[in-house]
């Protein structure tokens, strides 16, 4: 601990080998302590689980053992320490189990979804659609276009809005106007998904007269609702952090406000806007609910934005789950393997987001 | 917009380059604050119709829209409260060691183990709820309402599935887990470090030194992250939609088969087959979620807002 040690106590009677370490436990207790405790409990476990013949439980064990970790080092620590190093070995162990808890869901749900979707991780289910499919084969071809069309279109919208926004409130913004947006941005980056899927649905109804509408490009709008405020968040972050001397030497030149913006400012700040634009993409990749209300599912290939009804791959895993057929194993199979790409999906926008970071962010070379 | 200060300023030179991209740039600006406001008109025209609707145009057994929606709205609220009492601590607990318990080097890859997390599609973790969560748990409910089925939260008859609220809480929990850690943690870190010095130079210990300086410097932090987990709670859709096995009741009991549903789950159900005024009713239903989580994340973006105005140091 860097903290000042406390006064030792004046040893009476017992002769203290080292008066620095006295009435403190030994630098390695806590491990040892820990590593009993686990010990101890998964040896009750099991023998439970021999008595009863039932299975060892080992995530009860282990987490049995660190509950008594915590009271055991807190009483080790009191007895031999004080109240008050005792508290803070206690907080310890409390902040780092709160960690090793929530890794658990995610290694859980990684495990599972590798698990579960490998098989029907094959090339049949990146070539074919489901049309006509009923039970086993078929796949998500129809669906990986349309993510990649529905995405890509609000992609085109989010980034010249949201791009041209940012350069607003750091470039030009003042007043009201800009505190307004600046505060309305956050604000939105709050509004839960469904509500902008109804946002769209609401705005084509009302537009085409038709209500019971459902196409592609209404996803587009619904995403770039949830998208622009984020691609806005970053691409401040990103604009403020260019130098002030580098817009002043341009304007010491003679160089126009916007040509300095094009030429100067945006290339500096070019890798971290780029990093933030994919990490958008991979945040409305995965959105469900707005795409199930205004681009509806169907199991044919539609390439086409502006008509028909077009499924997109988390609306897949959806269906493939909430419909199951008379062979229900061939549809859980099928929905993990889409889970399985889309998970691959954002894992890969997320490191081309970092390696563009690292590629094309500015050269400090002196 | 490039008003010039009075006297002796030098006007420069008007540009049509100028004047078309700082144009363009307010366009953009002002087109963000239309979208917020074309999001509340169009709902709000397209929901007018529930507000008059007839009895029988209600599934269930609700006479008018607030009958109807009042078990979504208690749902949609329960449901978060609980995701939101688990999610806390062990957010504040992450933060924590995230930024000052854990070894500087680790510091910034755990932080990044943790935003993981946050890339897990909503519809995955639905999927692992029903198929990996609720079957693990339901044993542990049985023993729950055995031995504590006095108590009234707990009260059997146990669900055979585990598809519960309480279920769906603890996924909602793990999803709002990223969002206030990584607000919690960038606000531990701004913590002035001459506080935190002159705190265990007095001789405290690690813990009452984050006593003493971090938890108070964070307050307002921790309030306004939960507040924003609260809103991402309120209007998660998949999870509940895919996890919970709903009915249209108001209870507090956490572990029956019977379950309140909440606002953005009864829609994902009930859309892809409503027509007529049904559309109408449930886009009323989002426009009551949309003004909750939109008083949600107002109140909290305006407590980090203030913060910013009096602490002149970051």
């Amino acid at each position: 601990m860097s903290v000042v040690t406390s006064p030792p106590k004046s040893p009476v009677g017992t002769p203290v080998s080292n008066s620095l370490t006295a009435g403190k436990l030994p630098r390695y207790a806590s491990v040892y302590v820990l590593v009993a405790c686990i010990a101890v409990m998964s040896a009750i476990f099991a023998m439970v689980a021999i008595a009863g013949g039932t299975d060892f439980n080992i995530v009860a064990a282990v987490f049995l053992g660190v509950v008594a970790y915590v009271v055991v080092i807190w009483v080790l620590s009191r007895a031999v320490e004080g109240p008050r190093k005792a508290a803070d070995r206690f907080v310890t162990a409390l902040v780092a189990t709160a960690f090793t808890i929530a890794l658990l869901p995610l290694i859980s749900v990684a495990w599972t979804t590798l698990v579960n979707g490998l098989p029907r991780f094959d090339i049949q289910f990146f070539s074919e659609s489901m049309r006509n499919v009923v039970g086993p084969g078929g796949g998500a071809l129809h669906a990986i276009v349309g993510t990649l069309l529905v995405t890509g279109m609000a992609t085109l919208i989010s980034v010249p809005v949201g791009l041209l926004a940012a350069i607003y409130l750091v470039e030009y913004g003042r007043g009201r106007l800009k505190h307004g947006i600046t505060f309305f941005v956050d604000v939105m980056t709050g509004i839960p998904s469904i509500v902008a899927g109804l946002f769209a649905f609401a705005l084509f109804a009302l537009i085409t007269d038709d209500p019971g509408i459902r196409f592609g490009f209404g996803g587009s709008v619904a995403l770039s609702v949830l998208m622009i405020p984020v691609v806005v968040r970053s691409s401040e972050e990103m604009l403020k952090l260019v130098p002030n001397e580098l817009r002043e030497a341009s304007y010491a030149l003679g160089v126009p406000k916007w040509l300095t913006i094009l030429k100067v400012v945006l290339p500096t700040s070019i890798a971290g806007i780029i990093t933030g634009i994919m990490i958008s993409i991979a945040r409305v990749i995965g959105e469900t609910a707005p795409l199930l209300i205004i681009a509806g599912f169907t199991t044919s290939m539609n390439y086409n934005l502006f008509s028909e009804r077009m499924m997109t791959l988390p609306v897949f895993v959806y269906t493939q789950y909430a419909n199951q057929g008379a062979d229900a194993q061939a549809y859980i199979d099928r929905a993990w393997a889409g889970a399985l790409t889309l998970i691959l999906i954002v894992a890969l926008l997320n490191v081309i987001a970092r390696v563009v970071a690292k590629v094309f962010s500015p050269k400090t070379g002196r | 917009m490039t008003s010039a200060p009075p006297a002796s300023a030098i006007t420069a030179k008007p540009r049509p380059g100028d004047r078309v991209f700082s144009t363009a740039t307010v366009v953009a600006g002002t087109l963000i604050l239309v979208t917020l406001a074309a999001v509340a008109i169009f709902l709000l025209a397209q929901a007018l119709p529930a507000f008059t609707a007839e009895p029988d145009d209600f599934k269930g057994d609700a006479d008018n829209f607030w009958q109807y929606v009042g078990p979504l709205v208690f749902g949609t609220l329960w449901a978060a409260a609980l995701a939101l009492i688990m999610a806390i601590p062990i957010a504040l607990g992450i933060a924590l060691f995230i930024s000052h318990y854990a070894p500087r080097r680790l510091a910034q890859g755990l932080g990044y183990v943790i935003d993981l997390l946050a890339a897990v599609p909503s519809v995955v973790f639905g999927l692992w709820g029903i198929s990996v969560l609720a079957p693990a748990v339901q044993p542990f409910y049985t023993s729950l309402t055995e031995w504590f089925g006095w108590f009234p939260l707990f009260a059997g008859p146990v669900s055979g599935t585990g598809r519960t609220i309480l279920t769906v809480a603890v996924v909602l929990a793990v999803m709002v887990l990223p969002i206030i850690t990584a607000l919690c943690r960038e606000v531990f870190l701004q913590t002035p470090v001459l506080h935190e010095e002159a705190a265990l130079a007095l001789g405290a210990t690690r813990w009452e030194m984050i006593k003493l300086a971090v938890l108070p410097f964070g307050r307002p932090g921790i309030i306004s992250a939960s507040m924003l987990g609260l809103g991402r709670a309120l209007g998660e859709t998949m999870v509940v939609a895919m996890v919970l096995s709903p009915a249209s009741i108001i209870s507090f009991a956490l572990l029956q088969s019977q379950n309140p549903t909440t606002i953005a789950a009864n829609i994902a159900l009930n859309f892809p087959e409503a027509h007529g005024i049904g559309v109408n009713i449930l886009i009323a239903t989002g426009l009551i979620l949309f003004v909750i989580t939109l008083a949600v994340n107002m109140i909290a973006r305006y407590i980090v807002d203030r913060r910013k105005e009096f602490s002149g140091a970051n």
